[in-house]
């Protein structure tokens, strides 16, 4: 029994490592080839190592336009969004009103919605109501799938706040807006902060809906879409890799900064182990 | 860590009823938080889905440059399924497979980092979520890399007789259901992980000691307490994988197309929005039929 359960366990955690394995080939592939110079301009193949592709990562002038653009998207998007969906997150976890069921379908809605559905139908608006596309059409479908998963990320982390630490603080003269502003604010920041990092990645990363809005503007994804018939420069790898750098990097240093705020908080002692909080 | 620990799972409890409103002055404030933002996801979202279906109505003769009429037209449903019916079933048979695949793998993932992975949990978490933060696409063009003709695996395969000598991976279903499976993972592992990460081992040991086998102790305790984790992480998963059009193309050829690649050609290249429209509709449709077929047969239909 004992012999066929530890089996068991490794068993699970073999295949575990191997499905993380299955889902990290490709990044490695990526990096590698980010190395490449390849033969020709239509081979995925690994040819010779070369630095070229990191020392000129411009050297295609229109990849890197792309790459700008959808930063500039990605950022106007992600403020847009981060703003409504935190607003509305705030009055559903907040506010008892009528007509929240509603509220609640049209922000799961778009989180069930094939993107397909969502990139036509929004494409047969625009040219139904006469709109160029371009830019700001992008900009505005953007925050539209953005938003859901925000309000979805703030909430989670506002239901899981303690309440009587706003009542303390109103306990102790502080008016509405300190205590919003000194409190409340601070505490749910982190969760913001996370909603927001989520909306740009889906936004930089969105293809579908950005394909049938984007007019003739290029983003990176529709770079490396048209590019694929082309022929892909190597300088996309560069891209990739770098972008899953930069990720690795924040992702880093937020979980050093939340080990030192556990700490912190084992010092303060029994806020940590107050029972409002959600055990997680 | 914030970012994993949130990241969606599309179930969980329900929210604590808030407090009712203090005073008068509260009665507003709801609304005006709510309005800038439902009223975008009303005029970017709702009205979309109207207009697409008044789009797939429209009169088929017309196009793009002379106008569109409103005819009422709903031939166009049956038309565009007597056409792209092959499409459909494919889509369906592909995202399908993928998800058998995704759960085979997905689930001993999911489960190892919860209940096995100690103080590694963290660390494998992001690797799960790692691939994300590379670009969908290059990923996708990176299977290219890896089922090339003349790779490795390809070259291993052939050496030890799985493959023909002329066979290929790239080019072929097999190509587009890994790239589907690969894809969509992350979304089925997370919810899954945020379920069975609250499962209490000791609920397995009380299994075992009232004579239960593993097996038996996973049917009967593991499997029904991971319900609502398993039943978002499979809509996560099926519905982008059923409306994918990007690893067919890709990954695939003609042959492969599934009905998002007909539904790209008609919007962006045939310009034929009413066809477009009324495919779009259809596969809308047929995956709410499947999702709640699905959520009825699961037995939890407060998942939604």
């Amino acid at each position: 029994m004992r012999v066929s359960r530890w089996l068991a366990d490794r068993w699970v955690m073999i295949v575990a490592l191997l499905v993380l394995g299955y889902l990290a080939l490709p990044i490695l592939v990526v990096a590698g080839l980010s190395f490449n110079r390849p033969s020709s301009r239509l081979s995925y193949d690994f040819n010779e190592f070369t630095l070229d592709n990191w020392r000129q990562p411009c050297a295609t002038s229109d990849m890197c336009d792309a790459v700008v653009r959808s930063v500039q998207i990605g950022f106007i998007a992600t403020v847009v969004a981060t703003v409504l969906g935190t607003l509305m997150a705030f009055a559903l976890v907040r506010h008892r009103f009528r007509g929240r069921s509603g509220i609640n379908v049209l922000i799961f809605l778009p989180m069930a919605t094939p993107e397909l559905v969502m990139g036509t139908s929004l494409l047969a608006l625009f040219v139904s109501a006469g709109v160029p596309l371009g830019f700001w059409t992008i900009v505005i479908a953007h925050v539209m799938f953005c938003v859901s998963f925000v309000v979805v990320t703030v909430k989670a982390r506002l239901a899981g706040m303690d309440r009587r630490l706003e009542e303390a603080a109103m306990d102790l003269y502080a008016s509405e807006w300190q205590t919003f502003r000194r409190i409340t604010l601070p505490l749910v920041l982190p969760g913001i902060v996370a909603a927001a990092l989520l909306a740009f990645s889906l936004s930089f990363d969105d293809f579908i809906i950005t394909n049938f809005n984007a007019g003739t503007t290029v983003t990176f994804p529709m770079y490396v879409w048209g590019a694929a018939q082309r022929g892909i420069p190597p300088q996309v790898n560069v891209i990739g890799t770098a972008m899953f750098a930069i990720a690795l990097l924040l992702v880093g240093l937020s979980s050093l900064r939340g080990r030192r705020a556990r700490r912190a908080n084992l010092l303060a002692g029994p806020v940590q182990s107050s029972p409002a909080r959600r055990p997680s | 860590m914030t970012l994993l620990a949130q990241v969606p799972t599309g179930s969980g409890q329900p929210p604590p009823e808030p407090p009712a409103a203090r005073s008068g002055r509260y009665r507003l404030l709801p609304y005006l938080l709510l309005l800038p933002g439902a009223a975008w996801l009303l005029v970017f979202f709702g009205v979309p889905l109207v207009q697409l279906a008044s789009a797939s109505l429209y009169d088929p003769s017309g196009s793009l440059s002379t106008g569109y009429a409103m005819t009422w037209a709903f031939g166009n449903y049956p038309d565009v399924l007597q056409a792209y019916w092959p499409q459909f079933l494919r889509s369906f048979g592909y995202a399908g497979v993928a998800l058998v695949l995704a759960l085979l793998l997905g689930y001993p993932l999911a489960y190892a980092i919860a209940q096995k992975a100690g103080r590694w949990k963290n660390l494998l978490l992001v690797c799960v979520v790692a691939p994300m933060f590379t670009s969908f696409l290059v990923r996708t063009l990176a299977w290219k890399t890896i089922l090339s003709d003349n790779g490795a695996l390809v070259g291993l395969l052939r050496d030890v007789h799985l493959l023909a000598p002329d066979g290929r991976l790239l080019a072929t279903p097999f190509a587009v259901v890994l790239g589907l499976t690969y894809n969509f993972l992350p979304f089925l592992v997370l919810p899954l992980y945020a379920s069975l990460e609250r499962l209490d081992y000791r609920l397995l040991e009380a299994a075992s000691d009232l004579y239960a086998s593993p097996v038996e102790a996973f049917r009967r305790v593991t499997l029904p307490l991971s319900m609502p984790g398993l039943i978002a992480g499979t809509l996560l998963f099926f519905i982008p994988a059923s409306g994918d059009y990007i690893n067919a193309e890709l990954l695939g050829t003609p042959n492969e197309y599934m009905i998002g690649n007909v539904i790209d050609s008609a919007f962006l290249v045939r310009l034929d929005y009413p066809q477009g429209a009324a495919l779009s509709f259809l596969l809308m449709a047929a995956i709410l039929a499947v999702v709640f077929g699905y959520l009825r047969r699961a037995g939890t239909e407060e998942v939604l």
